[in-house]
């Protein structure tokens, strides 16, 4: 037996499956692929039902996606992309074989040999190797009444069966369940800015993770269901088997799964033996054969990638390159970002705005109602509200001193709400800031009177100064500019300190 | 038209009596049926008769009464194929999916399975006005030569009783030969529509892969096998492959985009092969497994086509020893795959699934394969295992290509192969089930052309003792045409010698 340090090298690959959301169709017929909130059953036809004598038919616009992805992955694009049957015998698959891609022998899947780059990795960077990228369909989905362990029998819904899903397969180039994390999101902008998947579909993408230490055995992960648990789960691993490998204990290369509910990882039911696919090229479709002018005019359709954005955000808009690369992590808003530009040309203030006031407000809100109603992309709704006209005006009403960031906040909570314009808004609540001197004057003066002890222990405490400042804006309704009122509420301070020597 | 010789009309002569009035649809379908009731006890060609068979023949007389003149078959040029078949009965091999009409695939495990599709070359022949009388019987999926291996009892050779009607097309062959059908569909994917077809005495058409469209047709090994047309003369099956031909490329990835104007108008057929030069294989005519009679009617055939003007040469083809075992292996590899979808849980046969663990329950449903799909599924299963892969599955391919190459190469310089369809004359019931590689070398001469993509016809050429010889003719992808010339030279050459089907 091997003891080993706990400082043995950890390794951890990815194997992600990504649907392609904004295709129509299923990956092999003519089915829709938005199979979700179907009624079960419904969104079929006998070709994804795999009734006898029916043909795969691709859908080539998912091969385009694929090759898409695969070259925003810096693969390399396979010559002549082949399917291959992977069978198995699964009652959520309705030919008991799926068809997939199989690099054993040949380079078959549709890209192989890409990497992508950490670059924001405290400073530093880090290439993750891409050992394949490959299209294939997704199986259906089976349910049980009541629970797996109590129900008599399955049931299975094969709305989600066929949809075109590509599998992304990287090396074991991670060493840190962050680095999983940040991978993770790159790749997520990486779909959006490609516009082939929804990331924030529930399912969209999935992700499995093995996890070895030093020499010993590699485990697998199933069944992580977002890329936060993914981060959690990696984690877990990773103390498990130090904590098995301190005590000399053989850590077995199994398949476990992650369980969200205990946040932990429990084995998998055990496989009598090793499961044989018996691959085979798919001989109802021929294989294709790429050529290179055909990669070429793909590549010159591609839109603009995540890296050559935050580049351009710094180039063209002053940006630091934090700030785009916030930005430009969520599209949605770098998009935003964009188009308030048009509006209001201080794209920094602009930036600012968003990446601090706005996203905050958007991850209270959205958390809120991904607990509730479940991820099926709550931020839309704010979206379809907030437009840039909006952000535009609101740093535009900020950076000229009308009102302050808190009024500001206030503000963008009456607009998603209302879907007024800022300007209308500040109108209609008077809410000029309170940034006249004699304005607040007054203001301050009735809070001094009215917390005589809160004043004198400012005098030695700074603690009491910023209560009395919260006095101030509430009497003010918040519209005071609170460095205007803290630095009356000092000067009063310091005038009484003087006087009372 | 009185009797029983109209049952034996060739579907053209049946289309112009349909056409002039002289036959009406209904009647027709109706005494065929009345013929099939007293007939096919003895035969066992259907598995299942289409119920709305007449419903469908009332259909098509009434649209009769809306034409005016009958132009003869040039009306079937270009985009006019809309009633080139109108009211033939047309037989479908049991495992070529049927709308509304249960499609077994001679399986138990298909035994109350109805399609909600036609499989494309079925709707193409509806379109054309054949009406489908009824579903044939086959070895279960197709695997067999002697339609022995169903679940629905063995299908008799008309000619002679006691003997197989070949297979696995058996039921549509035996069908035609007794004329309870117009015209038939089979498959063939080792000489599935040719062996019954030589057995059976009628035309049986192995088109390039990929002429007619496999959407539809129940796979068995999607790499070789074809839907294949079955005919009593070679003007029917001219013009069954005018109105089934062409891409399908909305369903089918393997269906070839053929240039459509293949010359396939019956008129355009002409008996001449004058010139036409065919090869012998040498490993063929030389080896051991060919029956004396089979061989004196090939030697026979080598002679009338050479009167007709045709030039004969042996050639040799030394891979084709690899044929058999390339064959089997790939079609058993495929087939072990295509039939894994048969679990009991989304159609088919299936039994209560409560509290019954998946793979107990799949065990037990799959128990009722037939011990013929049984053996392929393991074998297939075997060979394309890890570790077994290269040593089977691709060595098979390999040998294959070079097959293949062969093949075209003797192609190059030849018009067409010739060789006997098969090389026995049909054997007795029970004969040769017990012995499984002396079953499968019977396909020796016909999985060449399925390992190789190119088209192959069974022309029925002689009689001995009773029993039907075939000869076989196999041409370069998409020289169908030559195949139907060839047929038709031989046709008009010997009409006064050859039966093809019996009243
Ligand atoms: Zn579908």
């Amino acid at each position: 037996m091997t003891k080993m340090s706990s400082d043995a090298r950890v390794r951890i690959g990815l194997e992600i499956h990504c649907q392609l959301t904004a295709l129509r169709s299923k990956l092999f017929c003519r089915c829709s692929a938005d199979y979700r909130g179907k009624e079960p059953n419904t969104n079929v036809c006998p070709v994804c039902l795999g009734m006898p004598g029916t043909l795969p038919l691709l859908n080539r616009r998912a091969v385009e996606y694929a090759i898409m992805l695969a070259l925003a992955l810096n693969c390399k694009i396979s010559k002549r992309i082949t399917f291959y049957r992977k069978n198995y015998f699964y009652p959520d698959l309705p030919k008991n074989f799926q068809i997939t891609q199989y690099n054993a022998y040949e380079h078959a899947s549709v890209g192989v040999d890409g990497s992508l780059v950490l670059d924001d990795l405290n400073g530093s960077s880090k290439t993750i190797r891409i050992r394949r990228l490959q299209l294939e369909e997704d199986p259906g989905r089976l349910a049980y009444e009541g629970s797996i362990d109590t129900a008599n029998y399955a049931l299975v819904d094969y709305n989600r069966a066929g949809v075109a899903l590509v599998e992304i397969v990287t090396e074991p180039d991670f060493d840190e369940p962050s680095e999983v994390r940040l991978f993770l999101n790159r790749l997520a902008s990486i779909l959006e800015h490609l516009g082939i998947c929804n990331p924030a579909l529930e399912g969209a993408v999935r992700c499995d993770a093995n996890i070895s230490i030093g020499e010993h055995a590699r485990v697998e992960v199933k069944n992580i269901n977002s890329f936060k648990d993914v981060e959690r789960a990696v984690a877990f691993e990773i103390t498990r088997q130090r904590s098995l490998a301190s005590r000399g204990i053989e850590i077995r290369g199994e398949t476990r799964h992650w369980d969200d509910a205990r946040r932990i990882t429990v084995q998998a039911r055990m496989k009598e033996e090793e499961e044989d696919y018996r691959y085979f090229p798919e001989p109802d479709i021929p294989s294709i054969v790429v050529k290179e002018e055909d990669v070429e005019a793909l590549r010159a359709r591609m839109p603009e990638l995540p890296y050559a954005r935050v580049e351009r955000f710094v180039k063209v808009y002053s940006l630091s390159s934090d700030t785009a690369r916030i930005l430009v992590n969520e599209k949605h808003l770098a998009d935003l970002f964009e188009a308030s530009t048009k509006y209001y040309d201080n794209a920094r203030s602009i930036a600012n705005w968003i990446v601090t006031d706005l996203k905050g407000y958007l991850e209270r809100y959205a958390s809120y109602d991904r607990n509730s109603k479940g991820d099926d992309g709550s931020s839309n709704s704010i979206f379809a509200k907030v437009t840039p006209r909006h952000i535009a005006e609101l740093a535009m009403l900020v950076d000229s001193g009308k009102i302050n960031r808190v009024t500001a906040r206030q503000i963008l909570q009456n607009v998603v709400a209302s879907g007024m314009l800022p300007s209308a808004i500040v109108q209609g609540m008077d809410a000029d800031m309170l940034s006249k001197k004699d304005e607040l004057e007054s203001i301050v003066n009735r809070v001094i009177e009215e917390e005589r002890k809160a004043f004198m222990d400012a005098l030695s405490n700074e603690k009491a100064l910023n209560y009395l400042l919260g006095k101030v804006m509430r009497y003010s309704n918040g519209r005071a500019d609170p460095k205007l009122a803290l630095s009356m509420l000092k000067e009063k301070v310091a005038d009484k300190s003087k006087g009372g020597k | 038209m009185v009797g029983t010789s109209r049952f034996a009309l060739n579907a053209y002569e049946l289309v112009n009596e349909i056409k002039n009035g002289s036959i009406s649809v209904e009647d027709y379908i109706a005494s065929m049926f009345e013929r099939i009731r007293k007939m096919d006890e003895r035969i066992n060609a259907y598995i299942t008769l289409n119920e709305h068979a007449l419903e469908e023949a009332r259909i098509v007389d009434k649209a009769l009464k809306g034409y005016t003149e009958w132009k003869g078959y040039s009306n079937g040029n270009g985009n006019g194929n809309s009633s080139i078949l109108l009211g033939v009965p047309l037989a479908v091999k049991d495992n070529i999916s049927t709308q509304g009409i249960r499609t077994t695939c001679a399986s138990k495990m298909l035994e109350d399975y109805v399609p909600v599709y036609d499989a494309t070359v079925v709707k193409r022949l509806k379109d054309a006005g054949a009406i489908v009388i009824g579903k044939t019987n086959m070895d279960e999926f197709g695997m067999g030569s002697t339609t022995e291996f169903s679940a629905f009892g063995v299908t008799h050779n008309p000619w002679a009783y006691e003997r197989v009607a070949g297979g696995s097309s058996g039921g549509s062959a035996a069908a035609l030969a007794s004329c309870m059908a117009g015209i038939a569909l089979g498959s063939d994917t080792g000489g599935s529509v040719r062996c019954p077809a030589s057995f059976c005495s009628i035309y049986g058409l192995k088109p390039t892969y990929g002429l007619l469209s496999r959407y539809g047709l129940i796979s068995y090994a999607n790499s070789l096998e074809c839907i294949g047309l079955m005919a009593r003369s070679v003007l029917d099956l001219a013009l069954m492959l005018k109105v089934t031909a062409g891409s399908d490329m909305q369903n089918d990835h393997t269906s070839i985009d053929a240039d459509t104007s293949l010359s396939l108008d019956p008129e355009s057929i002409s008996p001449d092969i004058k010139g036409m030069r065919f090869a012998t294989i040498r490993e063929v005519v030389e080896s051991e497994g060919i029956d004396e009679p089979v061989r004196d009617s090939m030697l026979d055939a080598i002679s009338s086509v050479e009167q007709l003007g045709a030039i004969v040469e042996e050639v040799s083809i030394p891979s084709l020893r690899y044929a058999l075992a390339s064959y089997y292996t790939i079609a058993m590899a495929e087939a072990s795959s295509n039939l894994a979808r048969y679990d009991g849980i989304r159609y088919g046969y299936t039994e209560e699934p409560d509290g019954v663990a998946w793979n107990e329950f799949y065990s037990t449903i799959r128990g009722n394969f037939g011990s013929e799909v049984k053996r392929r599924i393991m074998l297939g299963t075997y060979v394309l295992s890890s570790g077994y892969y290269g040593r089977y599955y691709m060595k098979a391919q390999k040998a294959r290509a070079l097959i293949r190459d062969d093949m075209l190469k003797v192609l190059k310089d030849y018009d067409a192969i010739m060789m006997p369809t098969m090389p026995i004359l049909p054997p007795r019931i029970g004969e040769r089930v017990s012995d499984p590689l002396r079953l499968y070398n019977i396909d020796v001469c016909t999985v060449l052309a399925n390992l190789a993509g190119v088209p192959a016809l069974s022309i029925p050429y002689s009689m001995y003792n009773g029993l039907p010889i075939g000869v076989q003719f196999m041409a370069r992808h998409l020289d169908e045409p030559l195949l139907l010339r060839i047929a038709y030279a031989l046709e008009s050459a010997r009409c006064d010698k050859v039966r093809r089907c019996i009243i």
